[in-house]
């Protein structure tokens, strides 16, 4: 479904802020993979999704969703093939529209935007059916603007934007890093729900490694622009936090610089 | 008692005035507040409309023909601040204030076409020679049409902005990233909003030109003002009957651009010199646009105070800071 061949990306190049962010990332998801991406701060975990949703160019290597070198093509373009939710819940959807404008925007992902009416009444209806799994009553508000909810709202709206025209790819960047932890556990709950009933293929970035370990069926960590570590199946079941991070000093050879990782 | 009768007859020009400037307005609107972007060409295009209108008229081109060219014009020079603005990087300000460099120098030039020589600052096209549209020296029919070309202007607009393309560019202002995500390609669509935006303008600008009988190189100087005025007006003492519907939120500023002009002419009846009113007009926008921000950190009661009896009955989801 997704191969990254050799993925590099340097910004800065040749200044004082020179910051190697990927140093040759290699990766392969097979169909209804859902990984889970762990890693220090400016391990290049964010960076490689960003290189995947092509929020600028690649310095070299290859990116490849399901068949198509993608590396050539610009952000709006991939946007066919990916589901993406940010951090900042705000960045997700448009504000100063209703819930079922964004919804109908999210729709028409990859297609064309003619001089059709933005949304149909049996879009009404199918979007209505589709806030009722978020369970958060907003079916009963479909005209309010978005700009009224909540953090949480927002980004579990966003989540069924992104998973509405079935992606290729769902990227979620830390996605509920910036939510209270009650809301966190809802969002995350939403998030499990709509990939294992769209069979979605994801990536799930995150610094909270419990999370990482009871979400999805494949792990990966990240360090200084490169995997250093991949497991999936039984072996990611058995994981424990305290092994994830013997195995990050045994591969780095560094402690796991990541406080924030630590506390969780 | 004579000036007051003087004054009261010249509230219909007002209201022209107004309804011409509140067609201006609305392509401002779709810059300023429908794609979050400071446009500045519109002190270069609406002057752009009226020369073509007027020179293309004074070469003997039809009303209908002169008026449909000056639209194009208009959104052709909207297209060049866009191109300034997505391909080459340039902020949309300082893009806009190129585009109104070259349209000076092109503005002259198309109205010394008319008169045969290398360039022209003024060109009339007064109703008594032509068949014009609008003008004030037949108001009666003017503010029917006016009205009519407001509410076909209006119409259009909503229907554009209700489709998949005009949601599109919504999105675009609102939120880059979300339409990026979504596969919106955000350069056209602001590309597409400035060319739309200024050939609104220029259209104004030819119903400017025929209603006050002549185009002039200075007749855009501050339109961006006005225009903006006539929004922040419009929304300020109108908006509580907009019901954020996108038809009604136009028309407040076809409203703001009447009160505005009614508001000019009686500062005038009042004997301000009329050299001050530019200045005037740049500190009432200031003082307007500065109600909202202050509105915001002087009168908001605190959100939890506000909030205090609600927060009980909110389903599973707490509301977070915003």
């Amino acid at each position: 479904m997704l191969y990254l061949n050799d993925v590099r990306k340097t910004f800065n190049p040749g200044t004082i802020n020179e910051k190697k962010a990927l140093c040759g990332v290699d990766l392969h998801l097979n169909p209804g993979d859902f990984v889970t991406v762990i890693g220090g701060n400016g391990a290049g975990k964010s960076t490689t999704l960003n290189a995947i949703a092509g929020v600028w160019p690649i310095d070299s290597g290859e990116i490849i969703i399901d068949g198509v070198n993608v590396g050539k093509l610009s952000e709006h373009q991939r946007a066919k093939y990916l589901g993406r939710v940010f951090q900042d819940p705000m960045l997700g959807t448009a504000a100063p529209m209703e819930i079922q404008e964004n919804l109908a925007i999210a729709a028409r992902r990859g297609e064309r935007r003619t001089l059709r009416w933005s949304i149909t009444r049996k879009e009404k209806e199918e979007f209505r059916e589709l806030l009722k799994i978020l369970d958060l009553g907003l079916e009963d508000r479909m005209t309010a603007k978005v700009g009224l909810l909540s953090g949480g709202q927002r980004q579990a709206l966003t989540l069924l934007m992104a998973s509405l025209k079935k992606p290729k790819i769902l990227l979620l960047d830390e996605h509920t890093a910036a939510l209270d932890p009650k809301t966190a556990a809802k969002v995350l709950e939403i998030s499990d729900k709509l990939i294992a009933e769209n069979n979605l293929t994801a990536m799930m970035v995150t610094h909270n490694m419990k999370d990482a370990i009871a979400h999805g069926n494949r792990l990966i960590m990240m360090h200084e622009g490169r995997i250093i570590f991949d497991v999936s199946g039984e072996e990611k079941k058995q994981l424990t936090v305290d092994a994830l991070i013997r195995k990050f000093s045994e591969t780095s050879g560094k402690e796991f610089s990541n406080d924030r990782a630590l506390l969780n | 008692m004579e000036s007051f009768l003087n004054y009261i007859s010249s509230l219909p020009g007002a209201v022209a005035q107004g309804m011409i400037w509140g067609i201006m307005a609305i392509g401002v609107y779709i810059t300023y507040k429908v794609l979050d972007i400071a446009d500045l060409t519109v002190d270069g295009s609406i002057c752009t409309g009226a020369a073509v209108c007027a020179t293309m008229m004074t070469l003997g081109c039809s009303l209908t023909v002169s008026m449909i060219c000056a639209f194009i014009a208009g959104m052709l020079s909207g297209l060049l601040t866009g191109v300034f603005h997505t391909f080459m990087g340039i902020p949309a300000i300082l893009a806009g204030i190129l585009t109104q460099l070259v349209l000076w120098s092109v503005n002259l030039k198309i109205m010394g076409l008319a008169l045969d020589k290398s360039s022209a600052a003024n060109l009339p096209l007064s109703a008594r020679n032509f068949n014009t549209l609008v003008s004030m020296l037949d108001m009666n029919r003017s503010l029917i049409i006016l009205e009519v070309i407001c509410i076909v202007v209006i119409a259009l607009l909503y229907w554009f902005f209700g489709t998949e393309y005009g949601s599109s560019l919504r999105a675009t202002g609102a939120n880059l990233n979300m339409s990026r995500a979504q596969g919106i390609n955000t350069d056209l669509c602001k590309i597409f909003g400035l060319v739309l935006s200024n050939g609104i303008v220029a259209f104004a600008g030819a119903l400017l030109a025929q209603y006050q009988g002549n185009s002039d190189i200075n007749m855009g100087k501050g339109a961006i003002v006005i225009g903006l005025a006539a929004v922040i007006i419009g929304e300020a003492l109108f908006g509580w009957l907009s019901r954020n519907n996108f038809a009604l939120k136009l028309i407040t500023v076809v409203l703001g651009g009447i009160v505005y002009f009614i508001v000019y002419s009686t500062v005038i009846y009042l004997g301000l010199d009329s050299n001050y009113l530019k200045m005037l007009s740049a500190i009432v926008v200031a003082l307007f646009l500065a109600a909202p921000y202050w509105k915001k950190k002087y009168f908001t009661k605190p959100y939890a105070e506000k909030h205090k009896h609600k927060e009980k009955h909110t389903p599973s989801l707490p509301k977070e800071a915003e």
